[in-house]
């Protein structure tokens, strides 16, 4: 597998948070801001190239009967060794995001990625499956983010000191001044709301690529039957 | 047979390796992540009392539990403020827990003579938009409580409107700001009867709850 459709498939064909609706428990309950959603979003990311890196580079002694159990060991090991460092380093968010950190164990979409792919791959390829994994597990909590947060409070990346300091206060964008607040959006109802329409909307463009796609290849096909006629 | 030592084995080297990093973490982190802990409660006692003190709040604390007055089963931390030996408040952190969903976690500061300080909450997972009028950045509700006491308003008018007292309740939640008051008041009496105990009482610096 090429590294192009590896990508592809984590970002697009495979979304984790869109697709394969892996971890959304993560997904729905920590989207209601974009601060939020980048947090957890890295964090997963992190974790997941680290356990399909260890993973890959222990995948030949880990015998079929032990794998699942090593997988378990070492995913839980990463994702505390990233805890104890949120906790250092960016405490404030790790507050917020609180017991959704340690949880990230639980995300299906971990171990999937460790038994489908790091366990039968090469390091590097491993890595970059994760990277790409992790990326559109981002993108997802980011768009689920971006949508609760302008529908319920009218602004984008509120509280942005959390993750980037003093810095942050100036990052947060106003979009509908004086929004009185649209709870149905930041309470759980709304999170699943929204990720339906993000699901739909992803169908719908994914469809109109493939239309696409089909088009072409047949314009193609029809050249090359009238280059064969003549 | 052999196979199964060769898969123990294996299973019991990611294991060593895992809690080896674990290990070595934790010992690089555990500094940091202390001093983390305590400027989050000192930044939040310093929003209660901001100076008038020269002892150190984090050190002259105790933790306490009392059925009567505080819920079930839980530790009350006491932050004793003194100046030059002499108390001057204590900032009690304890939960209220009728609210809407789940503890609320609270700091109210009370000074000597038995006027409140200030109250804070610190967590809660109350309703947004709704109950959590409670925070400080969300509304100014809960500075109500400064320079209020057991006669200030008298016992029965501790409560919210609806019940007849004399505190705000938020359009849509009432749950959350009787919590608040209900327990606060109880706070308030704890202090009344046991004020001796308090400022008197060994600190515990060995404590069993968060710094």
């Amino acid at each position: 597998m090429s590294y192009r459709q590896i990508i592809a498939d984590g970002i697009w064909q495979q979304n984790t948070g869109l697709v394969v609706l892996l971890g959304l428990c993560p997904l729905l309950a920590v989207s209601a801001t974009v601060i939020n959603a980048i947090g957890l979003g890295l964090a997963t990311t992190l974790t997941l190239v680290c356990s399909n890196l260890a993973v890959s580079l222990s995948r030949r002694f880990l015998r079929p009967e032990i794998r699942i159990p090593a997988f378990v060991l070492i995913i839980a090991s990463v994702v505390t060794v990233i805890q104890l460092l949120m906790q250092a380093w960016f405490h404030d968010l790790y507050r917020i995001l609180g017991i959704f950190i340690p949880l990230i164990v639980t995300n299906c979409a971990i171990i999937g990625r460790a038994e489908a792919f790091a366990s039968r791959n090469a390091a590097m390829p491993s890595a970059i499956d994760g990277l790409a994994t992790g990326l559109g597990f981002l993108l997802a909590l980011v768009a689920l983010g971006a949508f609760r947060e302008i529908a319920g409070y009218g602004t984008l990346l509120r509280q942005a000191s959390l993750m980037f300091g003093d810095w942050g206060e100036s990052m947060q964008l106003t979009l509908i001044p004086d929004h009185p607040g649209f709870l149905l959006a930041l309470l759980p109802p709304g999170a699943f709301i929204a990720l339906g329409l993000l699901i739909a909307g992803r169908n719908w463009l994914d469809a109109k690529l493939e239309g696409r796609r089909k088009q072409s290849v047949r314009q193609s096909n029809l050249t090359f039957d009238k280059a064969a006629a003549e | 047979m052999r196979n199964i030592l060769k898969s123990a084995a294996a299973l019991g080297f990611v294991a060593v390796i895992g809690t080896s990093l674990l290990t070595g973490v934790d010992a690089l982190t555990a500094d940091r992540i202390a001093a983390q802990e305590r400027r989050v409660i000192l930044e939040q006692l310093g929003q209660i009392i901001p100076r008038e003190y020269d002892n150190s709040l984090l050190e002259d604390r105790m933790v306490f539990s009392d059925e009567n007055h505080f819920p079930k089963g839980q530790l009350v931390t006491a932050y004793r403020a003194r100046l030059n030996n002499k108390p001057v408040a204590v900032v009690l952190k304890f939960n209220a827990v009728s609210g809407y969903n789940g503890k609320i976690a609270l700091l109210a500061g009370i000074n000597f003579d038995g006027t409140l300080r200030g109250v804070r909450v610190i967590s809660h997972k109350e309703t947004p938009g709704l109950g959590d009028a409670i925070e400080v950045e969300k509304s100014n509700w809960i500075n109500d409580f400064e320079g209020k006491s057991l006669k200030k308003p008298e016992s029965s008018l501790w409560a919210v409107k609806r019940d007849g007292g004399s505190f705000d309740q938020f359009t849509g939640a009432t749950i959350t700001p009787r919590a608040v008051v209900d327990a606060v008041k109880l706070a308030l009496e704890y202090f009344e009867t046991n004020r001796q105990f308090l400022f008197e009482a060994a600190a515990d610096s060995s404590g069993s709850s968060a710094p």
